[in-house]
């Protein structure tokens, strides 16, 4: 059984942190405002070049909120959990009841909040910007979101495990990911311009199913023939990525425990 | 586990590879009695109340705290128990009342702001409320430890070097609440320290730790003088140089 309570203790530790320290919410929500304005801009700027079919703003910028919006749930859990390492927490939360799965619950639950806010602020700076609203998405909004989500929260603690396995000078490790999933994602552009062999490993990659669709979704205003086969796939894929990454942080937290890591990570956070 | 235990420690075994930090170790804490934990740095000290507080497999035997065994259950045993030590930070970015708040309820404290605003008149941190743990001084951080370390009233209270740093009067303000903590609750203390007057002053029973073995057991009041020591503090520098030789006699 999962306690609320401890859940509940672990959000509420880092939502103390950014009451105590506002400056801690412009770093989540800056860079994805300036991102959201600049793409905004290019892709207002290649709009008005050529004979273009389609408009831009509404297939960049909705790429882009989307985008953003997974890459803010991966950091958002990553970032969390660093924030235990960096203030040498790790001895006394699991020395309480907190059970691994309660502690991911929270970080997960963290970074859903602050992402869900991200994301809202996205789509108010796009229609006030740009007149962009992202609802052009239609129905598909919902699955794509969900499917995400779940992706993020996956890449997420999949990052954590990598830090609480290597250490805390691993965390470099975290914050190029979004950046490297983003060239087979297929976010900027179709997948078909990617060559064959990255084209066959960017089916394995979720959002890239989300993106293609969305593509197709607003080029052409209807679902595509493919839309049922690629939610599946992709939901499938991400839900499969969501359990391998939770068995290897738990299998990480075992070996730590083990080793007797868990108290060292305290000293080498110093 | 007799009637009075509040912690049965059975073999308790340790190893690192090759190295054998804690070499199957039995001893027990009753209910209101506070054991001291001795002994050199290295001794297997911390690596024992690591393993008690299930943060540390242990390679072998069995930690029981209230009757249940810690494998298996942690999470349910772990309610009964609590810790302070030196090296376990509190969140230096939260203020002493969030840091209650969010351990309270790591701990599934019952009235849990009745509770804090109890500890914070009892360890005399009102004032500090609203000051975040990293600006805190030596002394007042540890109030703020031990208030953490109460705040779900364990059963089995685990210390680990609490006055370490400590100037004579916090160290002294801190032995008086925890003697009075296990005196009115029943609570079962293992304390470890350097601090042999303390050890002296506070502890019911101590243990003597060399090499990850018990080597010696008995009333702090009392030891020293039947192994041929002045004091506790001959008889600990005799556990750290020569322990096989203190084993002989």
């Amino acid at each position: 059984m999962m306690s609320l309570s401890r859940i509940s203790a672990i959000f509420l530790r880092q939502i103390f942190l950014f009451r105590g320290n506002p400056v801690r919410l412009v770093s989540i929500f800056l860079w994805l405002v300036i991102d959201v304005i600049q793409w905004g801009f290019i892709s207002k700027y290649l709009g008005s070049l050529g004979q273009a079919t389609f408009s831009f703003i509404t297939v960049i910028l909705g790429a882009i909120i989307l985008w953003e919006f997974m890459a803010r749930v991966q950091q958002g859990i990553m970032m969390a959990f660093l924030e235990d390492i960096w203030t040498q927490n790790f001895i006394n939360f699991f020395a309480s009841p907190l059970k691994i799965r309660e502690y991911l619950g929270g970080l997960v639950l963290t970074s859903v909040t602050t992402s869900v806010a991200a994301f809202l602020i996205m789509v108010a700076i796009a229609g006030a910007a740009f007149g962009y609203s992202v609802l052009k998405i239609g129905l598909f909004l919902v699955p794509s979101m969900v499917m995400l989500l779940i992706f993020g929260i996956a890449m997420g603690i999949f990052v954590s495990a990598m830090v609480f396995r290597l250490g805390p000078s691993a965390e470099w490790l975290g914050w190029p990911i979004p950046l490297v999933l983003s060239v087979f994602a297929g976010v900027y552009y179709p997948l078909s311009a990617l060559p064959g062999s990255l084209r066959a490993f960017a089916r394995l990659v979720p959002p890239s199913y989300v993106f293609q669709t969305l593509r197709a979704v607003l080029a052409s205003g209807i679902a595509p023939a493919h839309l049922f086969a690629d939610l599946v796939t992709g939901f499938s894929l991400s839900a499969a990525y969501l359990v391998g990454a939770s068995y290897f942080f738990v299998t990480i937290y075992k070996r730590n425990l083990r080793s007797g890591s868990i108290a060292r990570f305290n000293a080498e956070a110093l | 586990m007799n009637r009075n235990g509040v912690l049965r420690i059975t073999n308790l075994t340790k190893e690192y590879g090759a190295v054998r930090a804690v070499d199957r170790i039995s001893f027990h804490v009753n209910a209101g009695e506070v054991v001291g934990l001795l002994g050199p740095n290295g001794a297997g000290k911390t690596t024992t109340i690591n393993m008690i507080l299930g943060i540390l497999e242990p390679t072998g035997g069995l930690i029981e705290v209230l009757d249940r065994g810690l494998a298996g259950h942690r999470s349910e045993v772990a309610k009964g128990i609590n810790f302070a030590a030196v090296y376990a930070h509190m969140p230096a970015n939260l203020t002493v009342l969030q840091n209650l708040r969010v351990f309270g309820l790591l701990y599934e404290v019952k009235g849990l702001k009745q509770r804090i605003a109890s500890l914070l008149r009892e360890f005399d941190l009102e004032d500090l409320a609203k000051t975040k743990a990293g600006l805190l001084s030596s002394g007042e951080l540890s109030r703020l430890n031990l208030a953490k370390a109460v705040i779900n009233r364990p059963r089995l209270l685990l210390l680990d070097e609490p006055t370490a740093s400590l100037d004579p009067s916090v160290s002294s303000l801190i032995r008086e609440r925890i003697r009075q903590y296990a005196k009115t609750t029943g609570a079962g203390i293992l304390w470890t320290s350097h601090n042999m007057n303390e050890i002296e002053a506070v502890c019911d029973r101590v243990l003597f730790l060399s090499r990850g073995r018990i080597l010696l057991e008995g009333d702090p009041r009392t030891l020293a003088a039947d192994h041929g020591k002045k004091d506790l503090e001959a008889l600990f520098i005799a556990v750290a140089r020569e322990p096989l030789r203190l084993v002989e006699q």
